[in-house]
């Protein structure tokens, strides 16, 4: 289990999972906060370390459209982008998991125009969260590197078959340097293994057709069969971390929990901001207040079931989303744990708070805020607002 | 040896796009894709823009395609056949991979003048060794005959519908032939399936040339252009001879008007078979009418002025 132990940026990070999967084609193009990515990819591709050929396309549509092609020819693929980007692509996400393409797409997060803003949110990956891809969330720039190798296995998968975005917080992650432990190269080749794609186009001799026109007589059998395809993501996803805690001796599941056992009080929080949460969760314990935390890592499909149980027993639980859902009232995070506890009868009181949207700083103050409002429900059982902004001016 | 280009010899090859399809009868882009077809002795892998041809050549659980074909969407036929084409690239040089394949893309002028404009453009400057044949209709014939920026100056269609006010399009279409030669790309050429000898010389001639080429080629739609559902041919011949249509190639810069008509025929012979030109003959339009011989004349000019001054310096003598 010889691992390097670096200093990098999650960009760095990213790039270097990728560069040791060295997968065949790669389409990019760039945006910040993703471009410091796709520059060290393609200084990799230019330096003979990777045998990926590059696609410098002139727009993340016409990436997303190139990584259909390639995916389909018959190869590993991958892009990356952010915000606008992903925007663009929309269209050819949900062709890409229609057409059962396993490409893999780093995300840093970002937030969308207008107003314009290059810094960290999630608006991006919320707005493409049903389009049929599987959603790895990242911590930090461990997970984001960690998340990277897996989602190859996942996407792979002969069970799956599904491209994967791998996301992680803008300039926050990706911008920032940590400790990271590297894998070796020869363990990661090994644990991502020969990718043979299932009917490629470039099999002259059993040629296929992609991407037929289904009118209303079976496009629905095949929209449900999609949908059941989505019902195995769960558990594939546990046994790729099963396999890639024996290389790196790091566990992974669906969704991590901390100090959430015997909590009252809990905090569901994606990505980055889970880390500053922890620590103030543990401040709170010392004060005698039973406070935990969930941090989904897999928010496509959506672990349900699994979230349910592990939250069912609080007594208030905020749900803090960095994106708003306008006019659906609550944040896309908040609407996804409802309806995991929804099914118990005796379940925790659920707030929401929008919080750290274009780059806004999420504080430990804003956490104790958070957790001192969550105490007071537990112990009153009323609520003064469901859903509000913090960090913000009013 | 490649196949001669005789009837006799292509009879005997395979239709890569068989019958059976649900294009309307008499139009003139499966004649287009199979005379392109039947002009490649290689392998090839077809990509195709969303489109009449597209949604009618493959419904689920059926393809007419004999070949690897792959739709997207609308606009990134060129993307995507870019990818296709680069991970061919890709396998082949690890070694996994060996067989010689040829790469084209098929787009209407929707799917490739407007929407897919960006695609191309950008597939073309990034040098894939790709051809990409436009079937050139006129309209958005797909959704029901919507003007495009192909859609050539008076015609009635049912976003500009020929109206008391408007009388159908103002404005001159777009050349994108030229367009493309611009882009500098080694093979740019206009076809017709009427002159099919011409069209699969040159289809032969771009499989040939490594890097991006461009084939712009006229295929009637007896629906959007409201003409009889046998004159596909014919039309398409009348746009030759009209000059209305110029058949030429731009190979590395050099221009060559591929066929010249003997004798130049009046614009009208070609408009007036078709009902989407109708309005035009009545008085009040008659501006048009002269306009658009003026457009065509000053087009075919300056062709026949690029045949000589591309021409070569040695030639030239």
């Amino acid at each position: 289990m010889a691992q390097r132990i670096v200093a990098v940026t999650g960009n760095e990070a990213v790039a270097e999972a990728l560069r040791q999967i060295n997968p065949d084609v790669c389409a990019a193009y760039p945006i910040t906060p993703q471009t410091d990515m796709m520059q060290r990819f393609a200084t990799f591709a230019n330096n003979g370390k990777v045998k990926t050929e590059m696609i410098l396309v002139e727009s993340e549509h016409s990436a997303m459209s190139a990584c259909v092609g390639a995916s389909a020819a018959g190869g590993r693929v991958i892009t990356a982008t952010s915000s606008q980007g992903l925007a663009l692509m929309w269209e050819i996400l949900f062709i890409a998991s229609g057409s059962r393409l396993p490409i893999v797409m780093p995300v840093v997060n970002r937030a969308l125009s207008a107003p314009l803003n290059i810094h960290g949110d999630h608006s991006d990956a919320m707005g493409a969260r049903d389009c049929g891809w599987i959603q790895l969330w990242s911590e930090n720039a461990q997970e984001a590197y960690d998340n990277a190798i897996q989602s190859f296995r996942i996407a792979e998968h002969m069970d799956i078959r599904l491209p994967v975005m791998v996301c992680l917080d803008g300039f926050i992650i990706s911008h920032s340097i940590e400790r990271i432990e590297y894998l070796d190269d020869d363990a990661v080749k090994n644990f991502v293994g020969e990718y043979k794609q299932l009917n490629p186009l470039l099999d002259i001799e059993h040629p296929v057709s992609y991407g037929p026109l289904i009118l209303p007589d079976y496009y629905m059998e095949f929209r449900r069969a999609q949908a059941e395809v989505m019902t195995k993501v769960s558990n594939v996803i546990l046994n790729v971390a099963k396999d890639f805690e024996k290389i790196s001796g790091r566990k992974y599941g669906l969704f991590e929990t901390y100090r959430l056992d015997d909590a009252e009080v809990g905090l569901v929080i994606l990505n980055s901001a889970a880390g500053t949460s922890k620590d103030v969760i543990d401040e709170f314990r010392n004060k005698g207040i039973k406070a935990g935390l969930l941090k989904p890592r897999l928010y496509r499909p959506f672990p349900y079931e699994e979230v349910g149980e592990a939250l069912k027993h609080l007594k208030a639980v905020c749900v803090l989303d960095r994106a708003d859902a306008f006019g659906a009232s609550y944040g896309p995070l908040f609407m996804d744990i409802a309806s995991s506890i929804y099914p118990y009868k005796d379940r925790p009181i659920l707030i929401n708070k929008i919080y750290g949207l274009g780059g806004r700083d999420y504080l430990p103050e804003h956490a104790e805020l958070v957790l001192n409002e969550l105490a007071e429900i537990a112990k009153t059982g009323k609520v003064k607002t469901f859903k509000e902004y913090i960090g913000v001016r009013e | 040896m490649a196949t001669p280009l005789s009837l006799k010899e292509l009879s005997k090859k395979e239709v890569l796009l068989t019958a059976g399809h649900r294009m309307c009868s008499g139009c003139g882009a499966p004649p287009v894709v199979k005379m392109v077809l039947l002009a490649s002795d290689y392998p090839v892998v077809a990509s195709n823009a969303t489109g009449c041809l597209e949604v009618s050549t493959c419904i689920s659980e059926y393809t007419a395609w004999k070949i690897p074909w792959i739709h997207n969407a609308f606009e990134n036929a060129a993307a995507t056949l870019s990818g296709v084409e680069t991970m061919y690239r890709s396998l082949k040089k690890q070694g996994k991979i060996d067989k010689e394949i040829k790469f084209i893309a098929f787009g209407g002028d929707g799917g490739t003048y407007d929407i897919g404009f960006q695609s191309l453009s950008g597939a073309m400057e990034r040098g894939h060794d790709m051809l990409y044949i436009c079937y050139d209709n006129g309209a958005y014939m797909n959704t029901g005959i919507q003007r495009s920026s192909a859609t050539p100056l008076g015609a009635d269609t049912t976003t500009c519908p020929a109206g008391s006010v408007v009388p159908g399009k103002l404005q001159e279409r777009k050349d994108l032939t030229r367009i493309m030669a611009a882009h500098g790309i080694p093979y740019v050429a206009q076809a017709s399936p009427s002159h099919w000898s011409d069209l699969m010389k040159k289809v032969r001639k771009a499989l040939e040339i490594k890097g991006p080429k461009f084939m712009n080629i006229i295929a009637p739609c007896n629906r959007g252009w409201r003409s009889r559902t046998d004159d596909a041919i014919l039309l398409s011949r009348l746009a030759v001879e009209t000059c209305y249509w110029p058949l030429y190639e731009i190979e590395n810069g050099v221009t060559r008007v591929t066929v010249k008509p003997k004798e130049k025929k009046p614009l009208v012979d070609f408009l007036k078979p078709q009902g989407r030109f109708k309005h035009l003959f009545a008085p009040e339009n008659e501006w048009l009418l002269k306009q658009a011989q003026e457009d065509v004349d000053k087009n075919w000019e300056r062709l026949l002025k690029e045949e000589v001054f591309t021409k070569p310096q040695e030639e030239a003598k």
